[in-house]
């Protein structure tokens, strides 16, 4: 029988949610790394049993930790990030170059054939890959190398290289996505890569259809269909169908677009969740409400979930990393919240209950179906 | 042998109790002391300074016989008695965050 893991990263430790395919009692074992930011968390789709994770601390800095048993244990790999080359001049919030300087880690993505290379998206925005399992971390400097770098600025969170989207039909593709610099996108293994912004508009930046400066918050992407992208911009929903060539806004009825995951069915790739924030001056749910949204059209046509989640004097947000799907049958989805719940559903969406609640607030969540 | 004390974290992460004991030879300074804790725990490279300006993270202190040596350049000699082993060097975590 299949059975479930739910990685989850909180701002004061990590925990690891196991469940059988029902998927209605839940062993929660953790905190690992108690009092450590953990800001994201992975396993590897070549080796399920294959886990990275991003510890980072104000006081000691950046570490990455991978297990190789499921996340029973784990063992600190190298930590040693350093830009190719001179690392130049990003934007600072006042308008000034400001050198580039490593932060921390935001997102781990393993390769989707080996277990040994894993992209990291960290702060500064930068990507970087090892191939060794964590031994050694190298930039893939194209990225920086663009062109645009000197013109991106952080957003209030920072300038976090956040979303690693890999096209298992089209090895040297890749997406990322940058806060608040945009999307791009690689043909080449990460050797090149081309900004694809058009038809975002923001109206936070001098220029609202600027090639580069939109605050995107995630990208999702249905794995049969890689030419399809979803997009949680810091306002707007949208949609592009030609590899991000084209953007199209889908929010269509929903009672806010402010928001920051967005994730896909795992079976229907036309159906996307979404969880409506009600500005970006009050990051929580309109009226207190906790309200995931579903389209099965591919956007534009929303219908408010709410069966199982709290409807009133609820003050959560929902953060970018925090939503996943599983691969069951029916999807499973996942969210956790800055309250420290995570919530569940084990029927796409039409009902939810917490698998567990008042743990640190809730960075990630990833999930892993295991057969 | 020059014995170094921990924070909780760090202490945590090198999979040690409160004291680890390092050797160095020659000259005792600040620099010495974290290259041999580094050399003898790799785990702690980049957490107490940086992996590329070798500079103090700004979170942490460093104290030793009732002094604040943070802010001493790192190939400063460090007190008779630290070297000696007498006193501890000390790797302090700023009070700070919730």
């Amino acid at each position: 029988m299949s059975s479930v893991r739910v990685l989850v990263g909180t701002k004061k430790g990590a925990f690891v949610l196991n469940s059988d395919g029902r998927r209605q009692k839940w062993d929660v074992s953790g905190p690992f790394f108690a009092g450590w930011e953990m800001y994201h968390l992975k396993g590897s789709p070549a080796d399920p049993s294959r886990l990275y994770a991003s510890q980072s601390s104000g006081w000691f800095g950046q570490l990455i930790q991978r297990s190789n048993d499921g996340g029973k244990t784990w063992d600190a790999v190298d930590n040693k990030f350093v830009y190719d080359g001179v690392p130049g001049t990003h934007q600072w919030y006042d308008g000034t170059p400001h050198p580039w300087e490593f932060k921390r880690v935001w997102h781990v993505e393993p390769s989707l054939t080996d277990p040994d290379t894993v992209y990291a998206g960290v702060e500064d925005a930068a990507l970087f890959r090892t191939t060794d399992g964590g031994k050694s971390w190298h930039e893939m400097a194209g990225l920086r190398g663009h062109g645009s770098g000197p013109k991106w600025s952080p957003g209030a969170g920072g300038l976090g290289l956040h979303t690693i989207l890999l096209d298992s039909k089209n090895p040297g593709r890749m997406y990322i996505a940058i806060s608040a610099a945009g999307a791009f996108r690689t043909d080449d293994a990460g050797t090149t890569w081309k900004p694809i912004n058009q038809g975002l508009r923001s109206q936070y930046i001098p220029d609202p259809t600027a090639e580069v400066g939109h605050c995107v918050h995630r990208i999702a992407m249905h794995p049969s269909r890689p030419n399809v992208l979803f997009m949680q911009k810091h306002w707007d929903v949208m949609r592009t169908d030609d590899c991000g060539e084209s953007w199209q806004e889908v929010s269509g009825n929903l009672p806010t677009d402010f928001g920051f995951p967005i994730d896909v069915h795992a079976h229907e790739p036309n159906t996307v969740y979404v969880v409506p924030i009600k500005s970006d001056s009050e990051h929580f749910p309109l009226d207190g409400k906790l309200q995931v949204y579903r389209s099965r059209s591919g956007g534009n046509e929303w219908e408010a979930l709410t069966n199982g989640l709290p409807q009133r004097d609820c003050y959560v947000n929902v953060l970018r990393e925090a939503m996943a799907v599983d691969k069951l049958d029916k999807c499973g989805i996942y969210f956790g919240t800055t309250g420290g719940q995570v919530y569940a559903s084990s029927d796409a969406g039409d009902s939810w209950a917490p698998i567990v609640r008042d743990l640190p607030a809730v960075l990630s969540v990833e999930v892993q179906t295991l057969s | 042998m020059i014995r170094v004390e921990l924070p909780y974290h760090l202490r945590n992460l090198a999979r040690v109790g409160a004291e680890v004991q390092v050797d160095v030879s020659g000259e005792v300074t600040q620099r010495a002391v974290l290259d041999a804790l580094e050399a003898s725990y790799p785990v702690l490279r980049g957490t107490i300074r940086d992996h590329v300006t070798l500079q103090r993270r700004p979170f942490l202190r460093f104290f030793a016989c009732e002094q604040d040596l943070s802010h001493d350049p790192p190939d400063t000699l460090l007190p008779e008695s630290v070297a000696r082993g007498k006193d501890p060097f000390m790797v302090v975590g700023a009070i700070a965050g919730g």
